[in-house]
């Protein structure tokens, strides 16, 4: 019956996943790298319950709900970037998704976010809403950061999403800021910060990790490991493939995580989370993912550094079709609702394109305002002639 | 009004500051048990403990960032370098984080957070720790840029500074930490960012500089009185925001100008402020404004070609003659 379900849901949800039998064991069959997380942590194979770790039927629904939105938003990102309505870089994430949207479903709203520049998703996760992250995309006033960000730059304090940073790695050590200050101000919160694997070969990385490790500060690491930085494989560039490794040069505690899966993502985090919580310093965790798409809206799909073939082949593991199939198994989500509730995510994401194209193009006039605190200090703050 | 030492001055105006408010706290590699590189934290670890005064590793760019974290969502960090010479490893995070978290966030972000460390050349150090490098920063909007060249000065600058919503660079003269001044006693001395400061009136000409430079300016200035010249030295004190008002009042009255700074040449603070002499009161020059700079190689160590490739008061003096005509 499971298969049966399978193929049909499948079909429904998006076109990019092929109804195949996904089990580990055909996977490990097809040489595919679907189990790729459990070889290497060694854990044992869990059952739909415990995958489900006591969370109710809405929480479960409100994830898969999460997970479309977050694909259909992006389609539709694609979509207006081709018709030329976003402009600059455009990272996306789809073929990621289950691991900002397991991670932080882990956290509270009270516990902070950080990512680099392929944010869409954690913006959206955070809680900035479908219009205000278009309407950023869009560079318009209503955007989440006024027009001035981007899509790499975007921002919500009220959200605790403190971005969107552009330099590869150098979000990490502003995260162990941010948990320094949750110490230092003896809060009770964690801040989770994200980089992609090619992050981890800068100076910021290891510096990070030497720090919160030493002084036991609340951060938890997310390194997406999607296999690829631009074109460069991981393996091209790392000495270690194994990432979690690293932390145990800094006597810090690190998983893996199934990337492709919402739940053990959530399952790995949560505990990331309460360790934090409780004083137990910092976790790293490699999330073990892949894009479905090209590194940018510039990069085609697979390019030189990966064939098609490959990425077909990776779209078996579907964050979304393996969420969609155990929530059918297990009787939560039938195929009806999942449909009907990509029909809402579609709706929600038109909406928020309607809205980004009906917001008003911030005033240029604004270009001087929000650099400084105060704009009337003594002395002049510019040096260009257009102030004159 | 006591005469402290431009060290001490720094300190009481850290130690006044922590004292205020408790979201103020100092890091950086050896501030703490180790009393600072050079001294300029003495006692604070005693005093605020390892939570307000912070020993770190020696990871430039990793502190400084975690300042800037720290600063972003709401405390208040002072960053000591242990001089901007190794700040270069972290001016990713100031450059690139600090400078642009107001704006490329649509002003939801305020940076409150001071950088600050010795600049410029001491005696023989050679190329890597010879560095005046105020100008690379002054060249990024989103920070601000101070330089005091005495100790009141560095008292009101650096508290003004950890009080600011804005990312502050402050620039100690290297070669000023044991120079002596009245400072004032007031927990509220404050010099406003942004307000340059005449350290000596002059009516023939002007020395328009900054920081350790302003006492070379005041040694060739009074030499020139000697000869019956009158020099104006103006301390800018603030490279951003720059008090340009008081530059061009001092053109105005002298009409001749010189400046001086210890960087280099190249894209340095005289290059802009020559330029914007240049574009906003042309018609008030009586000379070309000439400049007085660090020689445009690294810094050698060997003595004497260290000190010919300092900026001089010997060398002031010559561009002084030069626009005067003499
Ligand atoms: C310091 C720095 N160097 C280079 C770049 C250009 N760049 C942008 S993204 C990228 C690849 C990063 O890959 P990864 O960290 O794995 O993240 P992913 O794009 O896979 O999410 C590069 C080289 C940059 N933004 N910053």
């Amino acid at each position: 019956m499971a298969d049966d379900k399978k193929k049909d849901t499948s079909a429904a949800v998006t076109e990019t996943v092929q109804a195949e039998d996904r089990s580990p064991e055909a996977a490990a069959e097809a040489g595919g790298e679907l189990d790729r997380a459990s070889q290497t942590e060694h854990k044992p194979r869990l059952s739909d319950e415990e995958r489900m770790q006591g969370l109710s039927p809405d929480q479960l629904k409100k994830m898969m709900y999460d997970m479309l939105l977050a694909r259909r938003l992006e389609e539709k990102v694609a979509e207006a970037y081709a018709l030329g309505r976003i402009g600059g870089f455009c990272h996306l994430y789809i073929g990621q998704e289950a691991v900002a949207i397991g991670a932080i479903s882990a956290q509270t709203p009270d516990d902070y976010v950080m990512t680099a520049y392929r944010e869409h998703v954690h913006a959206l996760q955070c809680g900035i809403t479908p219009g205000a992250i278009m309407a950023e995309l869009y560079g318009r006033a209503d955007g989440c950061s006024k027009g001035k960000g981007g899509s790499m730059h975007m921002f919500s304090a009220e959200h605790n999403y403190l971005g969107g940073h552009g330099i590869v790695g150098g979000q990490i050590p502003l995260a162990l800021g941010v948990a320094w200050k949750i110490k230092y101000r003896k809060e009770d919160r964690v801040i989770q910060v994200y980089c992609g694997e090619a992050a981890v070969n800068q100076g910021a990385f290891h510096e990070s990790l030497n720090m919160a490790a030493l002084w036991k500060i609340p951060m938890i690491l997310i390194v997406e490991n999607n296999r690829f930085g631009m074109g460069t494989a991981w393996e091209r560039a790392s000495s270690l493939y194994d990432i979690y490794q690293k932390a145990t040069a800094y006597a810090m505690p690190s998983a893996v995580a199934d990337g492709m899966d919402v739940l053990d993502m959530y399952r790995v985090t949560k505990e990331a989370v309460e360790r934090a919580r409780s004083g137990g310093g910092p976790t790293l965790i490699e999330a073990r993912t892949y894009r479905f798409v090209g590194h940018s809206m510039s990069d085609p799909v697979s390019g030189v550094y990966r064939t098609k073939e490959d990425v077909e082949n990776e779209k078996a593991n579907d964050p979304i079709r393996i969420f969609a199939d155990l929530l059918a198994r297990q009787n939560i989500l039938s195929q009806e609702e999942l449909e009907k509730m990509d029909e809402e995510v579609k709706r929600v994401s038109e909406e928020a394109a309607d809205f980004a194209e009906k917001s008003p193009e911030p005033e240029v006039s604004e270009l001087y305002t929000e650099i400084y605190a105060e704009e009337n200090v003594n002395g002049r703050l510019y040096f260009d002639m257009r102030e004159r | 009004m006591a005469v402290i030492t431009y060290r001490e001055a720094l300190n009481q105006a850290l130690a006044e500051e922590m004292e205020r408010d408790p979201d103020v706290f100092l890091m950086g590699e050896e501030v703490g048990v180790y009393n600072g590189a050079y001294k300029v934290s003495k006692g604070l670890l005693e005093k605020f403990g390892d939570m307000r005064v912070v020993d770190t590793p020696i990871t430039e760019l990793g502190f400084a960032g975690l300042g800037v974290g720290a600063a972003m969502t709401g405390i208040r960090p002072v960053i000591e370098f242990m001089t901007w010479n190794f700040a270069i490893l972290a001016f990713d995070q100031i450059f690139n984080s600090a400078a642009k978290m107001r704006s490329m966030s649509g002003g939801q972000f305020k940076m409150p957070i001071t950088f600050r460390g010795p600049t410029g050349a001491a005696l023989q150090l050679a190329a890597q720790h010879s560095q005046a490098l105020e100008s690379q920063v002054a060249h990024y909007p989103g920070v601000k840029v101070v330089v005091p060249g005495t100790p009141a000065d560095a008292k009101g600058l650096l508290k003004a500074a950890i009080r600011d919503d804005d990312p502050v660079c402050v620039f100690e003269g290297e070669m000023l930490y044991n120079l002596k001044g009245e400072v004032p006693e007031d927990d509220d001395y404050i010099i406003p960012l942004g307000v340059a400061d005449l350290k000596r009136e002059g009516s023939d000409v002007s020395i328009i500089t900054h920081g350790k430079m302003i006492h070379t300016a005041l040694q060739a200035a009074a030499q020139m009185e000697k000869d019956g010249v009158s020099v104006e030295v103006l301390d800018l004190r603030s490279l951003r925001p720059l008090d340009t008002d008081a530059i061009m009042r001092t053109v105005a009255k002298t009409n001749r100008v010189v400046l001086v700074e210890e960087g280099w040449a190249f894209g340095g603070i005289t290059a802009t402020i020559a330029a914007m002499i240049q574009e906003e009161a042309f018609d008030m020059l009586d000379a070309p404004i000439l400049r007085v700079t660090q020689a445009d190689v690294p810094m050698p160590y060997a003595k004497a070609m260290e000190k010919a490739a300092k900026p001089s008061v010997e060398l002031v003096i010559q561009k002084l003659n030069q626009v005067l005509y003499r």
